[in-house]
């Protein structure tokens, strides 16, 4: 019997993102149902009662919520390329970053983008950001996965596209190069990925979407 | 291979500290237990975990593994020759359970902290909010003995430390979640038959006079 899989999401978020570079490495052929956010389908209330929220995928009839969960689904659930390490520890530390980019990371620099590059809101996102940068010096490649990807790149993935389009949009700089230029490299690698640039949505789109959400400090 | 290289950075009265002592009991894995003072935090602590200098922490080998619910998946895949499985061997399951200790890291915490530092409408609005994250977790139950599936498991250790705070919670709250919500009630009493949950978690009434202590502070 043939998988049936289906991923609704919008284009353009992050978390629909992380999604779809998973399923790529996996080399999964999908179904992508666009939501409009304003106007939630039956289908995705049904999938997604508690949260309402997309990504959610749903193989074969079953379906699964919130993305760093759908990933490591997609990890479980398909062989192929590792998305985890398969050292328990090394798994642990990639889950705990992980975690890190979504409790701490990711809000700060959220604060600093609605706060308009405000100088305190800049120096909390800088101070997360520099832990991540610290772990990519630590580890000297190329990647947080090492030579590949793993679940921290995923999981990085705002920083690496939509962080940038939001500084543009502002006219603010969180990620200065001089500042975090492992990251910085990181980017520009990670987002040259076949399995991420595929389904990324022009960078245009991102920051006329920041500037209307934004703009006009 | 001696266990004895497992070292548990933790607070008695801390619920996810509970979490991992609940699994490392499961597991019947032999650890050094280490209090640790919140207001003077030990050297080795704020060296095992930079990022965030909090408990729980665990050290294997040397090597520290943070955050709770990452600790006790940690423990289920590296003692994962001694039973029972914490987490379901079904990719499906397994996504399942990730999900509902995911849903009680999101609203647990935050919602009952709430509840004992407002007052007026505001604590009345998340004594509301609280009863309907509660009220989510009675649905899942429904007619199963635990969170996901048959056996006790991950999303069981992530929630169930709560319980001890439900007494608070009552008091403060002028609640009654027992009555609300029976199968969680239920649930609570099932998981409570088990040693590892009734040994690891802190006492109910202590932590409502520790509460109160922190109320007075405040002045409130």
């Amino acid at each position: 019997m043939a998988d049936e899989v289906k991923l609704y999401g919008f284009p353009g978020s992050p978390y629909v993102s992380r999604v779809t570079t998973a399923l790529n490495l996996k080399g999964i052929k999908y179904e992508f149902v666009a939501e409009d956010l304003s106007n939630k389908s039956a289908d995705l209330l049904k999938y997604n009662p508690v949260h309402k929220k997309v990504p959610v995928l749903v193989h074969n009839g079953k379906p699964i919520s919130e993305s760093l969960v759908i990933v490591e689904y997609i990890d479980d659930a398909w062989k192929g390329v590792p998305i985890l390490p398969q050292d328990t520890y090394e798994k642990a530390q990639a889950r705990f970053w992980a975690k890190f980019i979504d409790d701490k990371c990711t809000p700060a620099i959220f604060k600093a983008i609605t706060n308009h590059g405000e100088e305190q809101a800049v120096a909390e996102a800088q101070e997360q950001l520099q832990f991540l940068e610290n772990e990519l010096n630590v580890k000297g490649k190329k990647f947080f996965g090492g030579d590949n990807i793993n679940l921290v790149d995923i999981a990085a993935t705002f920083i690496a596209y939509w962080l940038g389009a939001a500084e543009e949009a502002l006219g603010i700089k969180v990620l200065s190069k001089d500042k975090f230029p492992k990251i910085t490299e990181w980017c520009g690698n990670y987002i040259n990925c076949q399995v991420v640039k595929d389904d990324l949505v022009p960078r245009e789109a991102i920051v006329a979407f920041f500037r209307k959400r934004f703009g006009n400090a | 291979m001696a266990d004895s290289d497992v070292i548990l950075l933790d607070l008695w009265i801390s619920v996810f500290g509970a979490r991992v002592r609940i699994a490392l009991a499961e597991k019947g894995v032999k650890y050094e237990y280490r209090e640790e003072k919140l207001d003077d935090k030990s050297p080795l602590l704020l060296e095992m975990n930079p990022v965030h200098k909090k408990i729980p922490v665990l050290i294997h080998h040397g090597k520290p593994v943070c955050e709770s619910n990452i600790i006790v998946q940690y423990i289920d895949e590296t003692w994962h020759a001694n039973s029972p499985p914490l987490l379901p061997s079904d990719p499906y399951l397994r996504a399942q359970a990730r999900f509902w200790a995911d849903f009680v890291d999101k609203k647990i915490y935050e919602g009952a902290k709430k509840i004992w530092t407002t007052k007026g409408e505001e604590q009345e609005a998340a004594k509301k909010e609280f009863m309907d994250v509660l009220k989510v977790l009675e649905g899942q139950l429904g007619e199963k003995p635990y969170l996901v599936g048959e056996s006790f498991g991950f999303a069981d250790i992530a929630m169930i430390p709560f319980c001890i705070w439900f007494y608070t919670l009552n008091k403060i709250g002028n609640m009654n979640i027992e009555k609300e919500c029976p199968k969680l009630a239920a649930w609570v009493k099932r998981c409570m038959e088990r040693e590892s949950v009734t040994k690891s978690l802190p006492d109910a009434h202590k932590f409502y006079e520790l509460v109160l202590e922190m109320q007075k502070k405040k002045g409130q």
